[in-house]
């Protein structure tokens, strides 16, 4: 069971007479990167506030780390790492003093606090804005600490909302590369994106349309089963039943 | 003409879409005159008297009993001892204390002064004096009766008393209500109107259409109108149904033109409204537009308006203040119609500031909005 | 535990560093203290009053000048007129009309009874209660010195029949009035606005503060946390606490500098009634924030709540005053009995014993709101 550190049966949340995440079914591996397409609207978000324990989904199952999120929902937050789609960073305080609030909520020594701090300060080259309130730091910085403060208890899994929403595409490249390192640790990511080229960066992607999952699997193979040359392309003619255009 | 026509009809169609704000913002006002006019009082009845009588006779019992059926008091303790007093002040249960000195009756035989003490909780000053003079009036009564039974029995009384003979005038009821429920109406309409300027300006942001409508071809002028004259609309109805209620359940006469009155309410709520707009206008954090409105009209309004407490008894830099308190003029129109029953002859002054407050505001307004756009 | 520290440093940090609410902190409710004290009060001084004196005797303008002389009024109008009189009353520049009639002198001496007629403006409202009483006062004093003034036998000489003085029962009134010693109403008024004071800080603060992270999204990622909504709400509410408190100290100095408001009572009593005070005030802040979504929101409907709060709370009108229904109403309002424990403490100097049940009416409060709003307050939304 330690290899499955994700794995969701016939999600479903309805608001009402709307469905916003029809049935789903997807697995993630230890160590895996598997990215979460869609369009905007998709559903993207709803199905991973499910999974982290922000919204009780209306019907099918998940197991996050072995824990099943009705029951469990405690026990898995201590396990996973967010980042949401507004990074959610205290702009008022520091980075380091942002470090210090979510790795003592984490149960971290202040030892750990310190080491972890200095560690991440250098990684991004934030040592020398370690003081100034983030407020004050560029969006790229922001989001690459945000990344990083989600991470800093080493979790097991890591649930990635839009990281790269609004940020330039050398900023981008940071980004995942920061993404990588946390895979080559150990850490499951799962990322949600509506950037279909960031699609080539994960190991395995799914793609929503309308709540429901209209393909899964590696890049590669899916783009072979298709006959496409991009996961754009690939999107389009997914999401194109839904799309009606006025002659 | 039209783009105004088209910009109204949008506004209107909104504000009736959404019924549940519409159903507050009427019922609301109507809700709160009810419980402040019931709660917003100044009526003493009621008064919590105790009685120190340690050697209670005839007169002792007598005097008791005069202040038992006086209708004002009610008595809630008799204690032997002037100390007992002490804990019934502290924790509220008596309002006023009488103590008799023991030999009441048999001093009074023999010509003796009698004497009585009477305690007043005097925390707030007013009430103070009123329980006083309330408590001397009985025991005046009293006094006067054992003299005429004196004079009667032939003993002339050689003390002169002068009686007053009191009129009030336009509250003969002397009800309390009648003098705050007027004021009740101004400061009820301006809460009616700042939460209708938060909820046009929470529409605004979330539909993000000011921009929009600045560089349509409608004019500042006529984007304001069309935004105050939907709420306007609303407010007025507001007041009608607040005047209905200070009818019925207060009985809060109506001596002056029910007419004029909605007149005059609805250039308040003008007032008020333009107010709201200039202020959504100038500011661009929207918390502080939110505690700007706030603070600048319901906390005036309910302290400065002479709504509850009397413009004549502020120190006199309050009193110059209170006059840029729209609240005000409007508390002094409504009294002088309801309840001196007086016409536009008495109240020109006060309507012409609203009038100019109006005017004023709904200029700012423009200019703001005019130097948005450049 | 640990983590109450941790969020609960962040707190502070938060708090220090928001200029807008250090404002709100230090700047306005010392701005409302002053200004509230200022406003609020009933006090009667140099009431307007129209003399028409009928009579033109002696006795008649020794009443005037007595009126005058009393201090609480100004004598603005003396023609002999009650059209002009009347007008006063219409045009609201008068509070009062007295009216002597033209047999005053003669009555007395006479009968040794006089009418005096005082018109009040029933629009002016507790002013007019009030002038009425003075007037009334004025009118038994007057009456008392004329008595002492002309000797019994000059009365009985007048009244051609004999009087004698002993044997007539007399009841010798003294008043003493409890507290108040200077019959100021700011001393009345300043131990409430304090309350008020608190409970801005208290509730409006916090529901502020919860919303906002709402609207930033802080929030939703302390919820992703394994923090429990105990430890968070802890946290969240302990350093207003801290604040409330603070405010209160704020607000006792400036009343004594400002007003000299007595403080007859243990202010340490007064500390540990606004700590109770304090939980239910910021009990209602988080139960709104769980309604509202964003900041603005929290500030209105927070002033909403509030000030009906105040105008019920006999902060402004007396309790007694109140329709019975109403009264029953008030009982559930905190800040109501806060108002009623500030001033027994600050003005009548209660103790315990004098307060116990405004206070443990506020305990069950606190329990009964905080645990509401913590059940209302959801990590996951259902």
């Amino acid at each position: 069971m330690n290899d499955v550190a994700i794995e969701v049966k016939e999600l479903t949340r309805r608001f009402g007479d709307f469905t916003a995440v029809d049935r789903i079914s997807f697995d993630v591996r230890s160590g895996e990167v598997f990215g979460f397409l869609g369009a905007n609207g998709a559903g993207k978000t709803t199905a991973i506030r499910m999974l982290i324990g922000l919204l009780e989904p209306t019907g099918g199952t998940a197991r996050i780390a072995g824990h099943d999120i009705y029951s469990e929902s405690e026990a898995i937050k201590q396990s996973i790492g967010y980042m949401s789609q507004r990074f959610s960073l205290y702009e008022d305080l520091t980075p380091r003093e942002n470090i210090r609030l979510y790795g003592g909520i984490y149960g971290l020594t202040r030892q750990q606090i310190r080491e972890r701090s200095d560690r991440v300060l250098a990684r991004l080259g934030l040592a020398g804005v370690a003081d100034d309130a983030v407020r004050r730091l560029p969006l790229g910085w922001r989001q690459k600490l945000a990344f990083s403060v989600a991470l800093i208890h080493e979790p097991r899994i890591v649930f990635l909302d839009e990281p790269t929403s609004g940020v330039d595409p050398i900023t981008r490249r940071q980004f995942w590369e920061l993404i990588y390192e946390a895979a080559a640790a150990g850490t499951t990511v799962l990322v949600s994106t509506h950037y279909m080229d960031e699609a080539e960066y994960c190991d395995r992607i799914s793609i929503m349309v309308s709540g429901r999952i209209a393909a899964i699997g590696a890049p590669a193979d899916l783009k072979q089963q298709s006959g496409v040359d991009s996961i754009d392309e690939l999107f389009v003619r997914l999401a194109r039943p839904q799309s009606e255009k006025p002659a | 003409m039209s783009a105004l026509r088209g910009l109204l009809q949008k506004e209107a169609f909104h504000i009736l879409r959404d019924r549940r704000t519409l159903i507050v913002l009427i019922a609301l006002p109507v809700v709160q005159v009810v419980l402040f006019g019931y709660a917003i009082r100044t009526d003493i009845d009621g008064v919590r008297l105790a009685v120190v009588d340690a050697a209670p006779d005839y007169a002792t019992m007598a005097l008791r009993d005069r202040f038992a059926s006086a209708g004002v008091f009610r008595t809630v303790s008799v204690v032997a001892r002037t100390a007992d007093l002490e804990p019934l002040f502290q924790n509220g249960q008596a309002q006023q204390a009488i103590v008799f000195k023991p030999g009441f009756a048999a001093d009074l035989a023999r010509g003796e002064p009698a004497q009585i003490l009477i305690i007043t909780d005097a925390t707030e000053p007013n009430t103070g004096s009123l329980l006083q003079a309330y408590a001397q009036a009985v025991i005046d009564g009293y006094q006067r009766e054992l003299s005429a039974s004196a004079t009667s029995s032939g003993v002339r009384v050689s003390r002169l008393t002068i009686t007053p003979d009191v009129r009030v005038r336009f509250n003969p009821t002397r009800a309390s209500s009648n003098l705050f429920v007027p004021g009740l109406m101004a400061f009820v309409l301006t809460i009616v109107s700042s939460m209708m300027t938060a909820i046009s300006l929470t529409r605004e942001k979330e539909t993000g259409t000011m921009e929009a409508m600045l560089v349509s071809p409608l004019r500042p002028l006529e984007i304001i109108v069309g935004k105050v004259a939907p709420y306007l609309a609303i407010g007025f109805v507001s007041a009608i149904a607040i005047v209905v209620e200070a009818r019925l359940v207060f009985r809060v006469p109506l001596r002056g033109s029910l007419l004029l009155l909605l007149f005059e309410a609805a250039l308040f709520i003008l007032v008020s409204l333009s107010l709201g707009i200039l202020v959504s206008a100038r500011t661009s954090s929207q918390r502080l537009a939110m505690m700007a409105a706030l603070l600048g009209t319901m906390l005036p309004n309910v302290l400065l308006s002479g709504f509850i407490f009397p413009v004549e008894s502020m120190p006199w830099l309050l009193r110059i203040l209170s006059n840029v308190v729209p609240g005000r003029w409007f508390v002094a129109i409504a009294r002088g119609i309801m309840l001196k029953g007086v016409g536009l002859a008495y109240v020109w002054r006060e309507t012409l500031i609203l009038a100019v407050m109006a005017a004023v505001l709904l200029a700012a307004s423009v200019h703001s909005f005019k130097e948005r756009l450049e | 535990m640990r983590r109450i520290l941790f969020l609960a440093q962040a707190e502070v940090l938060h708090i220090v560093r928001d200029r807008i609410l250090v404002a709100q902190i230090l700047v306005v409710p010392i701005v409302q203290l002053l200004i509230l004290s200022n406003a609020a009060t009933f006090q009667i001084r140099n009431t307007s009053i129209h003399v028409v004196d009928l009579d033109r005797t002696s006795t008649s303008r020794g009443l005037v000048s007595h009126l005058a002389a009393s201090g609480h009024f100004q004598i603005v109008g003396t023609a002999p007129s009650l059209d002009a009189a009347n007008e006063g009353l219409l045009a609201g520049t008068v509070t009062m009309v007295v009216v002597i009639p033209h047999d005053f002198e003669v009555s007395l001496v006479r009968t040794g009874v006089a009418p005096v007629e005082l018109s009040v403006n029933g629009e002016k409202g507790s002013a007019a209660g009030i002038v009425q009483a003075y007037a009334a006062r004025v009118l038994v004093d007057y009456a008392a010195e004329l008595t002492a003034r002309l000797r019994p036998g000059v009365l009985a000489a007048k009244a051609a029949v004999p009087i004698p003085v002993r044997g007539v029962p007399r009841i010798d009134v003294r008043v003493r009035g409890r507290y108040n010693p200077t019959l100021n109403y700011q001393h009345y008024m300043v131990p409430g606005i304090l309350v008020a004071l608190v409970t801005m800080i208290g509730t409006l603060l916090s529901a502020q503060n919860i919303a906002r992270e709402k609207e930033l999204g802080t929030l939703e990622q302390l919820n992703v946390t394994p923090i429990r909504r105990g430890e968070f709400i802890t946290a969240k509410l302990l350093p207003f606490w801290a604040l409330g408190l603070l405010e209160l100290s704020l607000g006792l100095i400036v009343g004594k500098l400002v007003f000299d408001i007595p403080m007859v009572g243990s202010v340490l009593l007064l500390y540990g009634a606004a700590v109770v005070y304090l939980a239910v005030a910021l009990g209602i802040g988080l139960w709104i924030s769980t309604l509202v979504e964003t900041q603005q929101q929290a500030m209105f409907v927070t002033f909403f709540i509030v000030i009906i709060y105040l105008l019920m709370s006999g902060l402004f009108t007396p309790i007694d005053s109140m329709a019975p229904w109403v009264q029953a109403v008030s009982q559930i309002n905190p800040v109501r009995h806060f108002v009623t424990i500030s001033r027994a403490i600050l003005m009548k100097g209660a103790g315990p014993a004098a307060i116990v049940e405004p206070l443990s009416i506020l305990a069950i409060s606190a329990v009964v709101i905080l645990t509401l709003a913590v059940r209302q307050y959801r990590k996951r939304l259902a």
